[in-house]
């Protein structure tokens, strides 16, 4: 589980760090994000929220059911 | 975690509509523009809401035939999850209208009769929580529940439909800008359907963790039977 916690972490700091990288260099993640309005910027953070809400939900469930073992 | 199929299908279906319904082209209707790809994210609240309530009243129905208190924990619970789609569904529409309608309430009467339909099951949880029975509270709030679905249900599909009514579906539609069933291309139905079942596993779901919660919780209570 920290593994996959630590990989998650490792991807996202990729994203951000990449696309600083490909700030100046007019990369393909910096040209989408950027394109149409930037309406994919809404499309990141919703999706961001949305894995934030699923998350939690199977973290809770994972406590619940744990408890549910023990009795 | 309690491994189902269906709470993964609930995350790749989500996860699908959160990215297909911000990247697929959608028909240029009225004043609506962009902001149609709402019809993801909004409707399917409402039609969630009334999976789950409609799940709520069959566990009320249940209950009456054998009073088992496992299944008023099972009604309680999806009413509960029911109402919180509502209100995020009337909050969404809010902010929808400010920008295609011009305010947020207009007084539409499906604005209207949805507020009465979420005061009706409000009432239902204060009525459950008045009353310190637990076998009483079980039998009243279930005869409340199953009459209350067979009056939100008018209330936000039929009643609507007789007046003049700014939603799609409602008397002199044309007039207004809106979706109605033409203007649904076969593009948009590709992500609407999915997010309509995506946000209603997801319902379930919330639904089932406060069901488990209650279980544990009123335990003593269900084996004394």
């Amino acid at each position: 589980m920290r593994n996959r916690i630590y990989c998650l972490l490792l991807m996202l700091g990729g994203l951000f760090t990449g696309n600083r990288l490909f700030a100046q260099s007019n990369g393909t993640i910096e040209d989408t994000m950027r394109s149409n309005d930037k309406i994919y910027v809404v499309m990141a953070v919703c999706i961001t929220i949305l894995a934030g809400l699923l998350l939690y939900l199977v973290l809770i469930d994972r406590k619940i059911a744990k408890i549910e073992d023990k009795q | 975690m309690r491994k189902s199929w269906w709470k993964i299908l609930a995350a790749v279906l989500l996860i699908y509509t959160f990215t297909a319904g911000f990247l697929i082209k959608v028909p240029d209707i009225g004043n609506l523009k962009q902001s149609s790809r709402n019809l993801f994210f909004h409707v399917p609240m409402w039609f969630g809401q009334m999976i789950l309530l409609a799940a709520s009243m069959v566990y009320s129905i249940l209950y009456l035939r054998k009073p088992d208190l496992r299944y008023d924990i099972h009604a309680a619970a999806f009413a509960k999850t029911g109402i919180l789609m509502g209100v995020l569904g009337l909050l969404t529409g809010a902010i929808w209208a400010t920008y295609t309608w011009g305010e947020p309430w207009s007084n539409d009467p499906k604005q209207i009769a949805v507020v009465i339909a979420l005061l009706i099951y409000f009432a239902y949880l204060v009525l459950r929580n008045a009353m310190p029975d637990i076998d009483k509270r079980a039998k009243v709030s279930a005869v409340y529940n199953i009459f209350a679905y067979f009056i939100y249900i008018p209330l936000i599909m039929i009643l609507p439909r007789m007046v003049e009514s700014l939603h799609p579906g409602g008397k002199g539609v044309e007039g207004n800008p809106g979706l109605n069933g033409n203007d649904l291309d076969s593009t948009m139905a590709m992500v609407f359907v999915p997010a309509i079942i995506g946000w209603t596993l997801l319902g379930t779901w919330i639904s089932t963790l406060n069901i488990r919660l209650y279980l544990i919780r009123d335990k003593n209570l269900i084996n004394a039977k």
